[in-house]
């Protein structure tokens, strides 16, 4: 009879406050808690009372890593709510920027959260004592990120530029063009983190999991799109609440999600990729192939790998966007409220983002609905440690607590935004 | 031994988006050369590493919101030799902060179906009710180029050059034509502390005070210019001063005083 519990008081390496609890009991996992104890912060009801035209800015702060995933939920929404359709030379700049914003995003996950995991350095910093070449590229990518969301948002984080209906002033097009040679630079440098990445030591650990990202018929889904899974869900976004469903667990502020009569889901680059792998180029297609990833991947702890393809696309896709760029007419289309329930859902970097909002004809907010991808992700991390640890509790308690936080890293957690995450705490008896 | 001891930062997160926090690790540029410079010693953001405190700068990010965190700052200030807050919800509860004008159990039940699993304090206040704090940085979220100046201050023991003048000014010096006199567009501008380099009306938007008030805000004029001038009706003028920065005192009273 042996117990033993492994407790991480305050997981590093994640947006946002967590902790990790475990407890082992003859060698059988008994407990796995993802304890998230961000203080609650309460958007749905500060929404409330405020004008329609107000959401996407206040919902921009639940999240300072992705606050277009929050702008745009929260316009297409409102949109949807008032009957409008934002389409042009307006859709592509929403979809530059939201490229801008995986761009950061992933490549601060992979190359500055994550990578240490892989190749046993506390962080990036000491990293970069031994591989200054990659941690410096991994900055200068980016960076590029940053200026895409700089020259259309004006600023990184928070940015102002965006609105229900488009932006208040269109980027000149010998700006978004001056773009073009670091994007350039970017897709390279992309493919040789890739190829980097793939020498990093990667466990063997495949799971079975219900895959749920947005699926649009003629592009790799991130603004729009239906919301499917490998295991049959095939909805509109305005039927969301009757598929995935929250609850809400004593140990987090932030609510778990499920899918309606089944079990957990998975959202999130690997959902994304494995849906969609079809619609990728053929450069990440093959780009892909040569980093040893089939069509779809269940190894959560590749991720990095996926994240590294995503950047790629999102390259690719800028490229594509700045070549056909040219300023629209109007920066934005008008909407005029009306009393309607609107629904939005994009591709967070770290998967779908929901909202829901009824207003009323004066524009007033009267009821929301945020979902984050963290909320829906948090079981499926659970679940992850559970199977990742019983094979593995042989290993010492320190090695097993950093593969406990590599593989809850595996999806790049943001707790703030959850809480509307993390401490590791280890229990053997 | 005559070996130069680096000075050690620390990065502390309390209810926050962790976009400010997120400002050092976007200064790409100049991360590694501020890691050169000192020792990143305790930043769970960035790193599983924690050398023990005491700490020469910390960097508080977030506002206090629940009973544990009210506890947990007074050890911030124990082991550090200065604090500095960074962001509006640091420097004035942020927008959190509208909560305080409301019944916190209203919104626990909107938001959780189990409220008695929820540890909430019924306000969001500023680092500064709790603590002594020693600089403070504005912004939601805070300026990096701010953060870099407040570090090197620091560093070589002089006082930051942070102005504390208008969103104005900025724009004058940008060349941006004002977006209130030209458009008649509600602007918080005149009363905002600069920091930002007045990005919203370069974008034809008014500016949304997320750098909170500048010294000795007349507030009470930009209101009245906005009614009789631009037409705002009372409601639109509590929703403007009731953003990023609600419980900063100036922009507090003056939301109240049209309610």
């Amino acid at each position: 009879m042996s117990e033993r519990t492994i407790k991480v008081d305050y997981l590093a390496r994640v947006e946002g406050e967590g902790a990790l609890y475990l407890k082992i009991k003859d060698n059988k996992v008994e407990d796995v808690k993802l304890k998230i104890f961000e203080p609650p912060r309460f958007f749905e009801a500060f929404l409330r009372g405020r004008d329609f035209w107000e959401a996407p800015d206040i919902t921009a702060r639940i999240c300072g890593i992705c606050p277009i995933a929050y702008e745009l939920g929260a316009s297409y929404a409102m949109e949807d709510a008032c009957g409008v359709t934002v389409g042009g030379q307006l859709r592509e700049l929403r979809r530059l920027i939201y490229c801008g914003e995986w761009i950061e995003s992933h490549i601060l996950h992979m190359a500055m959260l994550h990578a240490p995991d892989f190749l046993g350095y506390q962080d990036a910093i000491q990293m970069a004592k031994d591989h200054p070449g990659v941690v410096r590229d991994a900055l200068r990518l980016k960076k590029i990120g940053n200026d895409i969301m700089v020259l259309l948002g004006g600023r990184e984080i928070h940015p102002i530029n965006l609105c229900v209906g488009g932006f208040y002033k269109v980027p000149k097009k010998r700006d978004v063009r001056a773009l073009m040679p670091d994007l350039e630079w970017g897709r390279e440098a992309t493919i040789a983190l890739i190829k980097l990445i793939k020498t990093f030591p990667m466990p063997d650990f495949k799971q079975d999991y219900e895959f749920v990202a947005m699926r649009h018929p003629k592009e790799y889904a991130i603004i729009e799109g239906r919301l499917v899974s490998n295991k049959g869900i095939d909805i509109p976004i305005r039927d969301y609440d009757k598929t995935l469903v929250e609850s809400q667990v004593p140990h987090s502020t932030s609510l778990h999600t499920h899918v309606v009569g089944r079990d957990t889901c998975h959202v999130g680059p690997l959902a994304r990729y494995s849906l969609n792998f079809d619609q990728l180029t053929p450069l990440c297609q093959q780009t892909a192939r040569e980093a040893g990833l089939g069509p779809a991947c269940f190894n959560p702890f590749q991720s990095i790998l996926v994240r590294g393809i995503e950047v790629l696309y999102a390259f690719e896709e800028s490229i594509r966007i700045v070549q056909q760029y040219e300023e629209p007419d109007a920066p934005r289309v008008e909407v005029k409220p009306r009393a309607a329930t609107g629904y939005g859902c994009t591709e967070a970097p770290r998967g779908i983002c929901y909202h829901r909002y009824t207003i009323d004809e004066g524009g007033i907010i009267r009821d929301v609905k945020i979902v984050s991808p963290t909320a829906v992700n948090q079981p499926t991390i659970e679940r992850d440690l559970r199977r990742f640890v019983e094979p593995n509790v042989g290993m010492t308690d320190e090695k097993l607590q950093w593969h406990c936080e590599q593989a809850i890293r595996n999806y790049d957690p943001c707790i703030s935004c959850s809480c509307h995450f993390l401490k590791l705490t280890v229990e053997r008896s | 031994m005559g070996v130069a001891v680096k000075p050690k930062l620390a990065v502390y997160k309390f209810a926050s988006c962790d976009g400010c926090q997120l400002s050092l690790l976007d200064c790409e540029d100049e991360l590694l050369a501020v890691a050169g410079e000192v020792e990143i010693a305790n930043f769970p953001e960035a790193s599983r590493a924690v050398a023990p405190g005491p700490y020469d700068v910390s960097l508080v990010e977030g506002s206090i919101t629940t009973p544990h965190d009210a506890e947990r700052i007074k050890q911030v200030r124990e082991e550090s030799r200065f604090v500095v807050t960074i962001g509006a919800c640091a420097t004035a509860g942020g927008i959190q902060a509208l909560r305080n004008f409301k019944d916190v159990r209203e919104f626990i039940s909107l938001v959780y179906a189990r409220p008695e699993y929820i540890q909430t304090l019924a306000t969001s206040t500023a680092i500064a009710d709790h603590i002594h704090v020693d600089f403070e940085l504005r912004g939601c979220p805070i300026n990096k180029y701010q953060l870099i100046e407040l570090i090197s201050a620091l560093l070589r023991g002089r006082k930051p050059n942070i102005p504390k003048h208008s969103v104005c000014m900025e724009c004058k010096l940008r060349g941006t034509v004002c977006v209130t006199v030209a458009q008649g567009t509600m602007c918080l501008g005149p009363v905002t502390q600069a920091g930002c380099g007045a990005i919203c009306p370069a974008f034809d938007r008014g500016c949304y005070g997320c750098f909170g008030p500048k010294e000795t805000p007349n507030t009470a004029s930009l209101s009245a210019w906005l009614k009789d001038k631009g037409g705002k009706s009372p409601d639109e003028l509590v929703r403007a001063f009731r953003g990023f920065n609600a419980y900063a005192d100036a922009f507090r009273k003056e939301s109240e005083a049209h309610e």
